[in-house]
């Protein structure tokens, strides 16, 4: 299972997405690769990953990429994040 | 979590009660902060306001925060936090998280070294009772005192 958390600069926002993400996974017993990376950098990398994190100004920019994209409203909120990566995962 | 935090906010990188009528007043309020405590150059303001022109809202990374930030860069001279409380909320554009009291303004020399930064910057935005405590500092040691 590979993730990517995706910002536009890929050091505040995507940076968060991932801690979190991997926060949650853990909870959910999910294994997987969670890398932050920029726009630029979800070009490259984004077509072979699973689920795309990020947030919902970003998901027009990503919108061609294979994976399922999960778009984030609140990074800190570990419930959300729960909710929407799970469904992503079933 | 806090050693971390203070140090990351070096003097003159907070600000209390700040006015600004815009959102981009609020990041060049952020910007300045960098500046005044040598983590910055003015061009990486310029940069961090061109990263909402171009990018939308997306730094409203919570209900009432914005995570003011550019790329790694050469106007980059450290890496560090600047931490703004608005005195009156401004309006980023942001659907879920609008309007925006917090600003924080971060600057990052790589994109790996300050990893654990954000942990901690994490750990404290996610504690609601404490952001709403910083909003209602009067000053910058009251600030200091809840990020002990």
């Amino acid at each position: 299972m590979k993730i990517i958390a995706v910002c536009g600069m890929g050091i505040g926002t995507s940076v968060l997405l991932k801690m979190n993400a991997e926060k949650v996974l853990e909870t959910l017993g999910v294994s997987a690769e969670v890398q932050a990376a920029d726009i630029s950098k979800a070009k490259i990398e984004g077509p072979t990953a699973d689920i795309i994190l990020t947030t919902p100004e970003l998901v027009y920019q990503l919108e061609k990429m294979p994976g399922k994209i999960v778009a984030i409203e609140h990074v800190f909120d570990l419930v959300e994040i729960r909710e929407k990566l799970s469904a992503a995962l079933s | 979590m806090s050693d971390l935090l203070n140090q990351a906010l070096a003097e003159g990188s907070i600000s209390v009660k700040a006015t600004a009528s815009n959102w981009k007043q609020a990041i060049e309020l952020a910007g300045e902060a960098l500046i005044r405590s040598n983590r910055t150059t003015s061009e990486y303001t310029q940069a961090m306001v061109q990263a909402v022109e171009e990018l939308g809202p997306y730094m409203v990374i919570a209900p009432g925060i914005a995570l003011a930030h550019a790329r790694p860069s050469v106007d980059v001279l450290g890496t560090g936090l600047a931490l703004i409380t608005l005195s009156e909320p401004v309006v980023f554009g942001s659907e879920a998280n609008d309007p925006v009291k917090l600003v924080i303004g971060l600057a990052a020399v790589d994109h790996d070294s300050h990893i654990d930064l954000m942990a901690s910057l994490s750990e404290l935005l996610m504690d609601v009772m404490k952001v709403n405590m910083l909003l209602q500092a009067e000053n910058v040691e009251q600030v200091r005192e809840l990020l002990r």
